[in-house]
């Protein structure tokens, strides 16, 4: 596998792998809103590493589905980011633990 | 020899970055941390040979986006650290874990998992070939414009959509504004 990846392909392959799960961390421990949503937009971030890296492995493809992503994640940012908006106009926070419209 | 020592430089600068800003406790910092991290793939974007990725990568997600969470940041007033933003040890507790496992997980697939796969010996070089034939974004826009006309074409429905959305959702409701203009 290395070889047709090359070592840095593989790097950029674990480099993926820990930015995803930082993500993760930072959506799991963290409550305001607003990090929350820039920690799933690092998510995205790391896809798209790993993307890049397996098109060297496997034609052109990888990056244009690299390019519909950014496109997407511009769509949702702005959408999550006036659901926000919305939201601190009723309960004058961003916290998450205090969003329990839809808890039971 | 400069590219590899540069790639492994963006990479730890990466993950440098990703961590700071996890850890930040004031937002505005986090964002900068964030767009330190978009550059540095940025970088190793460019060291993979996706040079119109990587472009599009500083512009769109560097530029745009972060500037985007900037302004809510400005127009919301929520600049200053806040106290109660990281949760307590239990949280810490099963987040570390569920991210250890997760982290496990993914290493496990990328080392062992594409093994057994039989893997398409087009490496960098096609890529590279294709490049200086086409051009850097002729290599991505020819197949984009042939192959996946149609879903460039609902791209740009959503994009429509979610402009739409992100209007109605973030107008001040109209009872609400004239009652405070009374």
């Amino acid at each position: 596998m290395a070889g047709a990846l090359g070592l840095n392909g593989l790097i950029a392959l674990f480099v993926s792998a820990i930015l995803f799960t930082i993500g993760v961390i930072g959506v799991l421990l963290r409550r305001n809103a607003i990090i929350v949503f820039m920690c799933i937009e690092l998510m995205l971030n790391a896809a798209n590493l790993s993307l890049v890296a397996f098109s060297r492995m496997h034609g052109i493809e990888g990056q244009i589905f690299v390019f519909f992503v950014m496109a997407v994640a511009a769509a949702e940012a702005a959408v999550g980011l006036a659901i926000i908006i919305a939201i601190f106009r009723h309960y004058e926070v961003v916290d998450l633990d205090r969003f329990r419209l839809l808890k039971w | 020899m400069i590219q590899d020592f540069l790639f492994q430089a963006f990479a730890a600068g990466s993950i440098l970055g990703a961590v700071i800003m996890v850890t930040r406790r004031n937002p505005v910092s986090a964002v900068i941390f964030l767009v330190g991290v978009f550059f540095a793939t940025s970088g190793m974007f460019l060291m993979l040979d996706a040079h119109y990725i990587a472009a599009i990568n500083v512009i769109l997600y560097g530029g745009a986006i972060m500037v985007l969470f900037l302004f809510v940041l400005m127009l919301l007033n929520l600049g200053h650290a806040d106290w109660r933003d990281l949760r307590g040890p239990v949280g810490g507790l099963i987040g570390g874990s569920i991210s250890i496992a997760f982290l496990g997980v993914l290493t496990r697939l990328f080392v062992g998992g594409t093994d057994a796969r039989p893997v398409v010996e087009l490496a960098g070089s096609a890529l590279r070939e294709a490049a200086a034939e086409q051009g850097v974004v002729g290599v991505v826009a020819r197949p984009l414009f042939t192959e996946y006309t149609i879903v460039l074409e609902v791209t740009g429905v959503l994009l429509l959509v979610s402009m739409v959305g992100t209007i109605l959702l973030a107008r001040r409701e109209r009872g609400v504004g004239e009652r405070e203009r009374t």
